[in-house]
């Protein structure tokens, strides 16, 4: 069946099943890659992209409702919270394995964007879905709030 | 994975030595290999050969000035990449922009691990242990040549000749040359011996002990390249359903269905389950989700949790076989006026690594190439060519990024790597990527093993630990791998007592026993191995007896350790930077515990608040680690953060449990791990050495569970001797900190 989407501003037409979630539409038909996939419940947060600027678990959203959306992925956010964001993850040395890190700085992103100076339980809150199993979550706070300082 | 202790040889005596934990200095015997005969196609980019200058096996310097540092280990998150870049940039002295990390082919002649011996792999914190000196003078003969270059060119002594980030000075004559400048010629001096090489004083280092930049970039941005991420020309995308019990074989199988399904290409019965191959991955799972098998399970594990626990506790009440023996612990207990006893439990575990397990696989006639996050090159070679019935060094490994591991990527029997060469060698001159769900990733064995622990001990009139009595029951992740015969002696796996018959503590009379139980439960090394449960059983009975000697836990552990200097640094400086001893806030309670593994020294001190309604958080931990040389600090303390967030999933949340052999757990929903909002601040603290450097990615997780233990002891006067800590355990009716 045929699916348009709209991936980084450009639209890509499918012919996928129209439950064939985001995730995998973008990874083996898009050919975008920096989306990973974790658990495929919505439960870890690796898969975290935008659809229309909010975080969504893309291993759960069936492409069949993303008809007419913007979605943006890790390649294509040039948003100033991402920037920022990325430059901070360098600077506090966040990723390890680094699988979980697009995820991260996907549901950071939107956090910043809708809450320039985030608390810790803001941080909290919006971090929470997303898993990192080498427990980069120390700097990954510190990254946040660093992020949001230098953009302040 | 196993620990290294000792010399370097490649013969299979010395290997012993080294997973046998005998022995105590390393000392590295280095050979510098020449380059790699035919560069590794997918593994090695494309820009080299011409003009470049390779003076070894780890080294290619290149016209354009990069420096690419050929890296034989994995990169699995712990910093192997930017720790191995920095010995060599050290006494390369190039500048730390010009270095690129490269994955090196799998080839154990070139690439082995000096402490695995023949084998090439990474683990048991030994990256940069086995590097350490190997490194450092493979940067050192680089440098050589390239000085004896510049003075050939331009006439002067060698001597004249200053290198400095990557740039040859001649003062004198005002001359210059990048090391890219001189690559060409470097590459025609004669080759020095390594061994001849002055190496520097640590008084000169400008990279080693330096918080450099990771050189494992790309993390940031999504254009890092993880197994998941490989896509070939015409590649298919296999899922596997496998046997719902361990040992369950397919008796029939129905796939018309399956194959019906739009995307699928076909349908294949192999070894571990049935695979269905199709063009992307969704098609291949619903294809999956038709399939309808029929399973053997005559020769199928089928014991729930709870009986083996029994089983397990029964067993710990009878004689083991013996891993220690000091004086006579027995006798003491026997004649002590009273003893104090406990037995611990705790469950299987996942490695529930981030990126489900995966691998890529392409068979062509008498040759296969791989692409996989190897964690253990020369055992996968192994195993595939024995599946596939080709030469070992047909099998070619272009080694990737792990998303995570923690030991699991080096399976013992090559499991997944093996179910993927199985599906393409039934599909010849097609790429084939095995991909598992995170289900199938939960549920396909390979745990960290069940234990069963009970510890008997009495003290004398002066409040000291007279005798200590630990009995241990559980599999054996050695027996039946290739590293039996190295690591398993006399019936005692050394990784099921490490971090017990290795107990520090000066106790007269200590005896420590193993039961090894045969169970059809695949099981393998799970980030720190023994030390997962020995540091917990351990350092949590330590404090039960300083509570019952009526002593102070660090004071306690302190007199004991008076031949342990090095275990004493880092409690001391643990406790004084945690302030230990000084009053807390209400709520709120201290632990500590100090445990040595792969030869580091770690002591934390767990701060933890309990609040009204029973819960507790574990808010702020302080973390002293002595791990030799302190190659990269940063790295380090991001290390001992990161082992101390894996270790608190096993205590607070985590545990596989079997129901008539059936994995009860599939996700993160039933197998929670630590989230953002449970993990402490973190400071840590490196103990200044001159020792050699020692492990870091596995000696930050098994002090955190005990600490943790014992703070909630300190604070309630309950012990906790199963694992996880059920919150509801600590309820408020026990929290002495909230009665009014």
């Amino acid at each position: 069946m045929p699916v348009t989407l709209n991936v980084n501003g450009v639209d890509h037409a499918l012919d996928i099943a129209p439950d064939t979630p985001l995730l995998w539409a973008i990874r083996d038909h898009i050919e975008l890659t920096g989306t990973k996939f974790g658990c495929g419940m919505a439960l870890c947060g690796a898969c975290t992209v935008h659809v229309d600027g909010a975080p969504v678990r893309s291993c759960v959203t069936p492409v069949s409702a993303m008809a007419g959306k913007r979605i943006t992925t890790i390649e294509g956010i040039e948003t100033k919270e991402a920037r920022a964001l990325q430059a901070a993850w360098t600077r506090h040395g966040v990723p390890q394995c680094g699988y979980c890190q697009s995820g991260q700085i996907m549901s950071a992103a939107a956090l910043l964007a809708a809450n320039p100076e985030p608390g810790d339980d803001d941080i909290n809150q919006a971090m929470s879905g997303n898993i990192c199993r080498c427990a980069t979550y120390v700097r990954v706070r510190a990254a946040i709030k660093s992020a949001a300082a230098n953009l302040a | 994975m196993v620990a290294a202790r000792s010399v370097h040889s490649t013969s299979r005596r010395d290997f012993l030595k080294v997973v046998g934990m005998a022995g105590a200095g390393i000392t590295l015997a280095v050979a510098l290999p020449a380059v790699a005969k035919a560069a590794n196609a997918g593994a090695t980019p494309a820009a080299k050969a011409a003009k470049s200058f390779s003076p070894n096996a780890f080294i290619r310097i290149n016209p354009d000035n990069s420096v690419a540092v050929v890296m034989k280990h994995l990169e699995m998150g712990q910093g192997a990449y930017t720790g191995l870049a920095t010995l060599v940039a050290e006494e390369l002295d190039a500048d730390w922009s010009q270095l690129v990390a490269e994955s090196a082919p799998a080839d154990a002649s070139l690439y082995n691990n000096l402490l695995m011996g023949p084998t090439q792999g990474t683990g048991g914190s030994t990256a940069i242990a086995n590097s350490w000196e190997q490194m450092r003078r493979a940067g050192a003969a680089a440098k050589f040549m390239l000085v004896a270059a510049a003075a050939s060119q331009w006439d002067v002594p060698v001597s004249e000749i200053v290198a400095r980030k990557g740039v040859l000075t001649h003062e004198r004559s005002g001359r210059r040359a990048t090391y890219g400048e001189m690559s060409t010629l470097a590459s025609e001096q004669e080759v020095p011996d390594p061994q001849s090489l002055e190496l520097k004083d640590a008084k000169d280092f400008v990279y080693i002990g330096r918080p450099l930049p990771r050189k494992d970039t790309g993390k940031n941005d999504g254009t890092a390249i993880f197994t998941q991420d490989i896509k070939l020309d015409g590649m298919l995308t296999a899922v596997v359903l496998h046997a719902p019990r361990f040992g369950g074989k397919v008796k029939s199988v129905k796939d018309r269905r399956a194959r019906d399904q739009a995307g699928v290409v076909d349908v294949l019965q192999i070894p571990s389950g049935v695979a269905v191959l199709a063009t992307d991955f969704w098609s291949a799972k619903k294809g999956r989700d038709l399939l309808e098998v029929e399973w053997d399970e005559t020769g199928a594990f089928k014991r729930s949790s709870a009986d083996i626990i029994e089983e397990y506790r029964a067993l710990a009440l009878k004689p083991g076989l013996a891993a220690r023996n000091d004086g006579d612990a027995n006798d003491a207990l026997t004649r002590a006026a009273r003893v104090i006893e406990a037995t611990y439990e705790f469950p299987f575990l996942a490695h529930a690594t981030m990126e489900p397990m995966n691998c890529v696989v392409q068979v062509n006639g008498q040759s296969c190439e791989i692409w996989n996050g190897a964690q253990l090159q020369t055992g996968d070679q192994a195993m595939v060519a024995s599946v596939l019935g080709i030469a070992q060094e047909q099998v070619r490994i272009n080694t990737l990024y792990a998303g995570g591991s923690f030991g699991r990527r080096a399976n013992p029997h090559s499991d997944y790597v093996a179910e993927a060469a199985h599906i393409a060698k039934a599909k010849k001159g097609t790429p084939v990527k095995l991909v598992w769900t995170r289900e199938d990733d939960t549920r396909a064995g390979y745990f960290r093993p069940m234990y069963v622990h009970r510890i008997r001990a009495a003290l004398d009139e002066a409040g000291n630990p007279l005798a200590w009595e630990q009995r241990i029951v559980g599999q054996s992740i050695l027996a039946g791998t290739p590293f039996e015969q190295f690591a398993v002696q006399n019936g005692i796996d050394a990784s099921s007592v490490e971090g017990a018959s290795t107990l520090p503590y000066r106790i007269p009379n200590l005896r420590v026993e193993l039961h090894t139980v045969d169970l059809g439960v695949p099981v393998q090394w799970w980030r720190s191995v023994g030390h997962t449960h020995t540091a917990y059983s351990t350092e949590t009975f330590v404090d039960e007896l300083a509570h019952a000697a009526g002593r102070d836990p660090v004071e306690f552990r302190m007199a004991l350790l008076k031949e342990h200097p090095r275990h004493q640094g880092v409690l001391r400086l643990a406790a004084e930077k945690a302030n230990w001893g000084t009053e807390l806030p209400r709520g709120r309670t201290r632990g500590v515990a100090v445990h040595e593994s792969f030869n580091s020294f770690v002591a934390q001190v767990a701060e933890v608040s309990l609040d009204e309604k029973g819960g507790f958080r574990v808010e702020r931990v302080v973390c002293a680690v002595d791990c030799g040389i302190a190659v990269n600090p940063d790295v380090i303390a991001a290390q001992m953060e990161s082992g101390i967030g894996f270790g608190l999933s096993p205590l607070l949340m985590s545990e596989i449990t079997l129901d008539e052999g059936r994995v009860v757990q599939s996700n993160f929903h039933d197998y929670p791990v630590l989230r953002i909002e449970q993990m402490p601040e973190i400071e840590v603290h490196i103990v200044p050495s001159t020792e050699p450097p020692t492990g870091v990615g596995e000696p930050g997780t098994p002090p955190i569970a005990p600490a943790v233990a014992n703070a909630l002891f300190a604070a309630t006067g309950k012990p906790f001797h199963r694992l996880p800590l059920k919150l509801a355990e600590i309820s408020a009716g026990q929290n002495p900190l909230h009665k009014s």
